[in-house]
């Protein structure tokens, strides 16, 4: 008998532990990808932990795709090795691999019951009738499926039928759980339900998942940490608040998240000098007369009343956007920049100050919360 | 770990990967034994003289400097020219009210529209011989001008290929975005300009795609000309003549290629277009619903009873001369038509006939789903898949009797191993395969085109091999299509002409072919009754086909219709 469910007390995941003992699950090596002189992803170079949770993100043609069907084997690498629990996976085909795929179009059967589509992979497996009767019922509780064991696919939500994907890649006990866009097809409510559902049960798993998404949040809520793609590179990897907080281009920085950029020059008493107004913040590398942005974040500028400080700039409102929880403000900052600087001002802030188009206010930010990028 | 830089830069193959491969390149040897090599004994014997030596393009020359061959390019060209035309014309009206008007009793005037796919295409020319012949009728109608000629032609072309045109353009009609409509009512457009310039230009690629595909039809046709044609000579009978009739084989060749040549530009000017067609509706396209609107409705309605009345008198009248006794002399009923043996033929063509479908149809449809399959499905050898798909959509660019003619320059040489299958069942299965391919071939890619590309991914991660997820997912949810793909096998094999009349032989004959040696010899009722024969045996495949998909699909498609309670 090989398994009739995970032991989970014995895997139950802590991602402190795998850490430190460096327990690589999965690793990458130089992996390039040619579509004839189009090349899809070069040298890839990544190390997965036992029981991590990666997500693959950026925008659409970035390779994030081609990356994840290379690992899985159904994309042939033009160079460079996939190493699986120190085994070299490379010229292995799919069916020799060890891992469970999720689709963004779910891909369920549709001839074929909810029943019937998740026992698919253990009827192969020579497991006895009462086994996968046993399989299949642990699998459909795990994702609150249970009454629906005897539909079709199509009787299902879209949210109910990417569960039952789940369930039916996770049924033989894969080590690897690759999910390709699984929540994209989903309206944004059961999205936002499933993100969590998804994390929970990798986490009670322990199963070690690649995710391949587009939706920064989406990557910020779910993983452990990050690889950032752009044109089939990895140009970052870290965890979703390093990744944020220390974005180190200005592409992620407006990928994940908003960010103000504000044309500047490095002038010498290591400030930034922006049109007519004099910035402070750490300049890193950059020398004096340096061609550089700023850049800050629109909830990290706020209000400040009083005389005129460091880092504070006069502004005028021109526009206000009204979004729940926060509202967007768009200030014209004469002598600074000619775009408007957007501030997200917290909702519960926004009543204590009356926000009136033509109403001027100071704006502030920490030196520690300017950036500078080259141009 | 130096040790990874050896890593192969191939993927290592499954055993469905190296199935695959050794179907793919079965599939490639087939076509080019049964089509690619038969083509080029036609274009070689096209070059040679009659003691096989090559003498370049004598043939050609010989041929350009004789007015009587000449005279059948241009007869061809204008009996396709306009029968193309009228049939354009009447099909887009008629399929017009089908899908834009509230005519009533749409559906009965669908299935009349569709009969004359189950007749042979000389069962209307039967039928006209009957109406406007010697003794019809109505022969007065013609005001002395004769039916045997380029009006029985163009009458009987324009009856057969009506069906093929409406098909076509109804589908074309059908994908249209009510929006377009809703945009031009508020813009206060006239219903004449939301015409002229929503549905003509929507349903264009439809109708030039259309044009090409009945061209070729008449243009390659030779049942109907050798039927009703008289002395009126055209390129398909000309063939006919030069080599049944002179085993001139190398003029057979030569007309063969003028025949090939304009269905070949025909063929890539429709696959342009279809593939124009598609991209004009996008997913977010409202379907467009017809409104009531008494007087066009009312036109319409007169218009396709008129022609649906067309459609019934020329079956019927072709039913009526086979069940009378001597026409137009004496019009008691009678079966004697039906017994063949007065003939010297008796039943035996119409057996083969039964036969020839029934095989076409079993492995035609296997074959054909199989490779459409490997072409759509198989994640290698992209190279070898591209050849498969290119060899699949080649016969419908060339004419029944140019390749029943290949055959015969490529299966008939004594050297060649294949020489046994000549003059046998099997080159009659194979060359009607070949020939009905590329339209089977199409049905069975766009119902794969529609399953989720990465069944197969899943499957391969959960370690079931390709051949059972073929087995337990592909195979159940393509039926439908895959019974479509069988009876248009089954109806075409019976129908076929064209395809075959080079190649029966004593113990092969068909029925088809005997309806047409019937009419030679002066025995009109009775190839009037084989005729009638061809159609009973495709309605009753037809009504069996509806019959199944009511009982039998519906068990194993339960999932199409949501059957299952709710539990």
């Amino acid at each position: 008998m090989r398994i009739t469910g995970y032991n989970y007390d014995k895997f139950t995941y802590n991602l402190f532990d795998s850490m430190e003992n460096n327990n690589t699950y999965l690793e990458v090596k130089d992996l390039s990808k040619s579509f004839g002189n189009f090349e899809a992803i070069k040298n890839i170079d990544i190390n997965i932990q036992e029981g991590e949770f990666v997500c693959f993100l950026g925008p659409s043609g970035c390779g994030k795709t081609t990356l994840l069907r290379c690992i899985a084997g159904l994309e042939t690498q033009s160079t460079g090795s996939v190493i699986q629990k120190n085994i070299n996976i490379s010229n292995e085909p799919p069916s020799n691999r060890d891992f469970g795929i999720v689709f963004q179009s779910y891909a369920l059967f549709p001839n074929l019951s909810v029943f019937s589509n998740i026992s698919y992979g253990l009827i192969n497996n020579k497991w006895k009738k009462a086994d996968i009767k046993k399989r299949v019922d642990e699998l459909l509780s795990l994702v609150n499926l249970t009454e629906h064991a005897l539909k079709y696919p199509s009787q299902l939500s879209g949210g109910e039928q990417q569960r039952v994907a789940l369930a039916r890649a996770l049924a033989t006990s894969p080590g690897l759980l690759l999910l390709d866009e699984p929540l994209s097809a989903l309206d944004a409510k059961v999205r936002v339900f499933l993100r969590k559902q998804i994390r929970d049960l990798q986490r009670k798993l322990g199963v070690t998942t690649i995710m391949v998404t587009h939706d920064q949040e989406e990557a910020q809520t779910m993983a452990d940490r990050i690889f950032v793609m752009k044109d089939g590179e990895i140009i970052q990897s870290g965890t979703p608040s390093e990744i944020y907080t220390k974005a180190n281009s200005p592409f992620i920085a407006s990928f994940i998240g908003s960010m103000n950029f504000i044309p500047a020059i490095i002038n010498s008493s290591n400030k930034v000098k922006c049109n007519q107004i004099e910035i402070n913040c750490d300049i890193g590398n950059f020398k004096a007369n340096d061609s550089v942005q700023l850049a800050i974040r629109p909830e990290e500028i706020q209000f400040k009343q009083g005389n005129q400080d460091d880092n504070m700039i006069p502004g005028r409102i021109k526009e206000v956007e009204f979004l729940g929880s926060f509202q967007r403000v768009y200030f014209e900052v004469r002598n600074f920049t000619d775009e408007l600087i957007i501030v997200d001002v917290p909702s519960s802030t926004a009543r204590k100050v009356e926000l009136d188009i033509n109403k001027e206010l100071n704006l502030y930010f920490s030196k520690e919360d300017a950036r500078i990028y080259s141009t | 770990m130096s040790l990874l830089k050896f890593a192969d830069i191939r993927r290592g193959k499954d055993s469905s990967d190296r199935v695959g491969l050794f179907m793919l390149i079965s599939y490639i040897i087939l076509f080019l034994l049964f089509l690619v090599l038969p083509l080029g004994a036609l274009i070689s014997k096209s070059l040679q003289n009659k003691d096989g030596e090559f003498i370049g393009l004598t043939n050609y020359n010989l041929y350009l400097q004789e007015p009587a061959l000449f005279q059948s390019l241009y007869n061809s060209l204008f009996v396709a020219i306009c029968s193309t035309v009228i049939v354009v014309v009447l099909a887009f009206l008629f399929s017009y009210a089908l899908t834009r008007t509230c005519m009533p009793f749409k559906g009965f005037f669908k299935l009349v529209a569709l009969i004359p796919l189950l007749s042979p295409s000389i069962l209307a020319a039967i039928a006209l011989v009957y109406w406007f012949g010697n003794q019809g009728v109505l022969k007065e109608v013609l005001l002395g001008k004769s039916i045997y000629g380029p009006i029985g032609i163009i009458m009987a072309s324009v009856y057969w290929t009506f069906p093929h045109a409406l098909i076509i353009l109804t589908t074309s009609l059908s994908l249209s975005d009510s929006r377009l409509y809703e945009a031009a009512d508020v813009l206060k457009t006239s219903k004449l300009r939301a015409f002229f310039t929503i549905t003509i230009p929507g349903a264009r690629y439809g109708i030039i795609s259309t044009a090409f595909v009945i061209f070729t039809q008449v243009f390659t046709d030779f049942g109907v000309p050798k039927v009703i044609g008289g002395n009126y000579n055209v390129l398909a009978t000309d063939i006919y003549k030069e080599v049944v009739g002179m085993q001139n084989f190398q003029m057979g060749a030569v007309i063969s290629m003028v025949l090939l040549v304009p269905a070949m530009i025909a063929f890539f000017i429709d696959r342009y277009s279809r593939k124009k067609q598609i991209s004009l509706l996008t997913a977010r396209s409202v379907v467009f619903k017809p409104k009531k609107h008494f007087k066009v409705d009312m036109i319409m309605l007169g218009f396709c009873s008129a022609l649906a009345l067309i459609i019934i008198l020329m079956i019927g009248m072709a039913q009526f001369g086979a069940i009378v006794k001597y026409w137009p002399y004496n019009l008691n009923f009678t079966l004697k038509n039906y017994d063949f043996q007065v003939a010297g033929l008796g039943w035996d063509s119409f057996y083969n006939s039964v036969e020839l479908s029934f095989y076409t149809a079993i492995f035609g449809t296997i074959i054909i789903f199989v490779g459409s399959y490997l072409i759509e499905k198989l994640r290698i050898n992209e190279g070898y898949r591209n050849t498969v798909q290119f060899f699949a959509l080649m016969p419908m660019a060339v004419p029944g009797l140019v390749l029943g003619l290949a055959y015969i320059f490529f299966f008939n040489a004594k050297d060649n191993p294949l020489n046994f299958i000549y003059a046998t069942m099997i080159i009659l299965v194979v060359n009607t395969i070949v020939h009905f391919y590329t339209v089977s071939h199409l049905t069975a890619i766009t119902a794969l085109k529609q399953m989720d590309k990465e069944f197969e991914s899943v499957s391969l991660s959960l370690k079931i091999p390709i051949y059972k997820m073929f087995w337990r997912v592909t195979l159940p949810v393509c039926l439908p299509p895959i019974f479509d793909v069988s009876i248009y096998l089954f109806v075409n094999a019976m129908t076929t002409v064209s395809g075959v009349i080079f190649l029966y032989s004593y113990d092969t004959t068909l029925a088809s072919v005997s309806a047409i040696h019937l009419d030679e010899q002066g025995e009109v009722a009775k190839a009037a009754a084989m005729a009638m024969l061809i159609v009973y045996v495709s309605i009753a495949v037809r009504l069996t086909h509806t019959i199944i998909t009511k009982k039998v699909l519906r068990k194993t498609q339960a999932w199409r219709y949501n059957i299952l309670d709710t539990k």
